[in-house]
């Protein structure tokens, strides 16, 4: 069991992978943007943040910018929740400093499987 | 494990949709031609994004591919390669009704009109054509050129990372565990460049590794597992048994040679530097967004709870219950201490309000859409200025508000504001303005129809509230009086009127759908310096204040809002006029009296007038004095409607249940008034 960060502006897909990984028996936080997730993830540790790009108030490639600059969430694994297949996105949240991205849209197991693979 | 992601499809569609107001919104505040408002583009794109991403994940792949086109062009007016045209913008409202309907057609399992869906398709990909090629070319997932699987008994993996490679919280070692389970896994490390413990920074990867996987993964399998760390390291993947014992072929194009030392090679060196340019821009762009947010946000998202109705019913419900209990139990005696139950009441009954009240916003964000589209079909030049849409309102009432409202706006753009020409003439900016403003005062909650155009045209409906006997040749009126014609259902729909005053139709249908949430309407309006309509509602329909009276063995409830006072009819104040019934001189004015008694058939009432008492009642500007037997206690009642329980009855608002366990009936003035009217 895992202690999730999972970062969405949208309510559904904040749900969605919430549930999921709820399901999967991991603990879960929620945030709705980056400003409040940086808030959380500086509250209490995680074990994994999973954060989409475009979201109000700060958007996830500050969030992850501003995450590894905390020494807590130095190696921490971060995966963007992206919609962009093409490389140019995907690089975006690489530059700043996330692990990897999984590409919307996804279904629970391809979520899990990739959850997993960083989940030492 | 199956997860049924089918619960969060409502909520999908409930946030698209609002998804799709934000759109509307946004893109009715761009000025075309002018620079490019970065925040307000942003917000648009990401409102598409997200309904993107959402009906990718919920299978609706129809309106993924829709607004990937969408997306994609706001994509290229946010980073600039697009421009912001009026026809841009166009295109794009009309593509956010059409996604509205795609959405709604998915919730409902209905049909679309497809080619509707397809010629805005089109257009949106001739405008994205236009200007950049490449961005179009994104529009489907490009299935990455894969070279033809290769038959091989394994694979030879030669990954050399770069120093920073755990900086992204990657780790060789995750990767090769994700490996082994593709295959057996040979694993030979390279601990070569292993420094010195002296120089060794702890935080950076100084080993490589030489990797055997045996089995038949498909090489994009292998791949896979390096995906995410493509630029932080040296890769080459090779298959094994075409490349038996050949250390040279493993060195092709893809692979450079193993880095001397902990510089990675000039070209990475730079691409580094380049990246940090364009962080730094984006930061720039960010900053300046978030100064635009201080100053020019009118609308703070607040943070909120969906709640079906039929839940803030039950609540509903319980606290009408409850009220009906605390009366009850008053009735058991003086001396029980009730501040305790009364508190309880408040309390629940704040929450109950809060739950049902829904900010005026809802009902205005459609305006600016429909003055944008008329204004542009009239040729007049509009804005609209809206203020105070946070204000909140019972739902029931924001349901009913809607049309009165499109009904008194359509007004204002049709016949109230000039052309630009006309108001040039008149030494008046091009530009007409319309006003929306709700605003909360002394309990009521008061919405404001603007406009800075003509005014009403008071000649006209004097001469023809004159023709129509409506008015009297000869006495002097007041403008509000004159004004208040165009509520009259005979003038406001003689289509003359409408022509020469420039208002008229189905203004009091108006005025009865406002009247009918327990609102009321006024007008005022100068001429040559505009209309304004001015609409009072009450905070909430469920509880009211109420007076109750007795008449005969019944009693009734009339809410304590509409009262004036209550007088003792003395012997010859009443005069009986042929035609207009009993007529009390009440304070200098003839008051009219209705005998309720009489029109509700109650048996053993008072019916002498100078034994009973009259109560004095206002509505719509108008009074009446209403006669019954005795005044009671004052309370607050529940409204539990009469129509859905049993039918609707003339005269009456709704039932309440009493202390006692008796029904009440709560009286509806208006409809009194109106009554009286009639009857005369």
């Amino acid at each position: 069991m895992a202690k999730i960060l999972v970062v969405d502006d949208s309510a559904s897909m904040r749900q969605m992978v919430e549930f999921t990984l709820k399901e999967a028996g991991h603990q879960v936080m929620v945030a709705e943007d980056g400003q409040a997730a940086l808030g959380l993830a500086k509250g209490s540790g995680a074990d994994l943040v999973i954060t989409d790009v475009n979201m109000p108030n700060m958007d996830g490639i500050t969030l992850i910018r501003e995450l590894r600059n905390l020494p807590t969430y130095k190696f921490t694994p971060i995966l963007t929740l992206t919609t962009e297949s093409t490389t140019e996105k995907k690089m975006e949240g690489k530059d700043a400093g996330a692990t990897g991205w999984i590409v919307k849209p996804f279904n629970p197991e391809k979520l899990l499987a990739t959850v997993n693979k960083v989940l030492g | 494990m199956a997860i049924d992601i089918g619960q969060f499809v409502q909520t999908f569609f409930e946030e698209s949709f609002e998804g799709l107001d934000v759109m509307e919104a946004g893109l009715l505040a761009l000025q075309p031609g002018a620079a490019a408002d970065l925040e307000q583009i942003n917000t648009i794109f990401r409102a598409a994004h997200s309904i993107k991403g959402g009906s990718g994940t919920f299978g609706f792949q129809d309106v993924t591919r829709f607004t990937h086109l969408m997306e994609t062009l706001l994509d290229g007016m946010r980073e600039g390669r697009m421009s912001v045209t009026g026809e841009a913008v166009n295109t794009l409202l009309e593509s956010v009704d059409c996604l509205r309907e795609m959405l709604v057609a998915a919730r409902e399992n209905a049909q679309i009109d497809d080619a509707r869906v397809q010629e805005l398709r089109e257009r949106l990909t001739q405008l994205l054509e236009r200007k950049d090629t490449a961005s179009a070319g994104e529009s489907e997932p490009a299935a990455a050129a894969a070279p033809p699987p290769v038959q091989a008994s394994g694979w030879r993996i030669a990954f050399r990372p770069h120093p920073q490679l755990m900086h992204s919280g990657n780790d060789p070692v995750r990767m090769f565990r994700e490996l082994a389970e593709l295959g057996e896994l040979a694993v030979r490390l390279d601990a070569s460049q292993l420094p010195r413990l002296a120089e060794l920074k702890p935080e950076d990867c100084y080993l490589a590794w030489e990797l055997e996987l045996l089995g038949a993964a498909p090489r994009e399998a292998v791949a896979d597992v390096f995906a995410w760390v493509e630029g932080d390291c040296e890769l080459s993947i090779e298959p094994l048994a075409e490349a038996p014992a050949a250390p040279a072929e493993v060195a092709d194009s893809t692979a450079k040679p193993p880095p001397a030392g902990p510089a990675a090679g000039p070209a990475t060196g730079e691409e580094g530097g380049q990246q940090g340019e364009l962080l730094l821009e984006r930061r720039k762009g960010e900053d300046r967004r978030r100064g635009d947010r201080r100053t020019s946000m009118t609308s703070v998202d607040s943070g909120s709870i969906r709640v079906g109705i039929d839940k803030v019913d039950a609540v509903i419900n319980l606290v009408g219950e409850l009220v009906t209990t605390q009366s009850m139990l008053s009735a058991l005696g003086e001396d029980f201490d009730m501040s305790r139950i009364d508190k309880l009441h408040e309390a629940l009954d704040q929450l109950d309000r809060n739950t049902r009240m829904l900010p005026v916003s809802s009902v205005f964000s459609r305006f600016p859409r429909m003055v944008h589209d008329i204004s542009g079909k009239l040729g007049k030049q509009i804005e609209l200025r809206i203020n105070g849409e946070q204000t909140e309102l019972d739902k029931t009432v924001i349901e009913k508000i809607g049309d009165p409202l499109v009904h008194l706006i359509r007004n204002s753009l049709d016949h109230g504001l000039e052309t630009p020409d006309e108001r040039a003439r008149a030494d008046k900016p091009e530009t007409g303005v319309i006003t929306l403003d709700a605003y909360h005062k002394s309990g009521s909650i008061f919405i404001e129809v603007g406009d800075d155009g003509r005014g009403l045209n008071r000649e006209a409906l004097l001469r023809k509230g004159l023709d129509n006997g409506l008015l009297r040749a000869g006495e002097d009126y007041s403008d509000e009086q004159i004004y208040e014609l165009i509520f009259h259902p005979g003038l406001s729909t003689a289509k003359q009127i409408s022509d020469v005053s420039g208002r008229g139709v189905g203004m009091d249908v108006v005025r009865r759908n406002i009247q009918d949430v327990g609102g009321s309407i006024q007008i005022a309006s100068r001429p040559g310096k505009g209309t304004r309509i001015t609409i009072c509602l009450p905070l909430t329909l469920a509880i009211l204040d109420g007076q109750l009276v007795s008449i005969g063995q019944d009693c009734y409830i009339i809410p304590l809002l509409s009262i004036i006072e209550s007088v003792q009819i003395r012997a010859g104040e009443v005069n009986r006029i042929p035609g207009r019934g009993e007529i009390l001189r009440f304070r200098g004015q003839p008051l009219p009296i209705l005998r309720l008694y009489e029109m509700f058939g109650a048996e053993g009432a008072v019916t002498d007038l100078e034994k009973g008492l009259l109560v004095v009642v206002e509505a719509d500007g108008r009074q009446v004095g209403l006669f019954v037997d005795d005044l009671q206690g004052q309370q607050q009642v529940s409204i539990k409607s009469l129509e859905k329980n049993f039918r609707r009855v003339a005269g009456v608002a709704g039932a309440t249940i009493l202390g006692d366990g008796r029904v009440g009936l709560i009286l509806d003035i208006s409809g009194l008034i109106r009554t009286n009217n009639a009857a005369i």
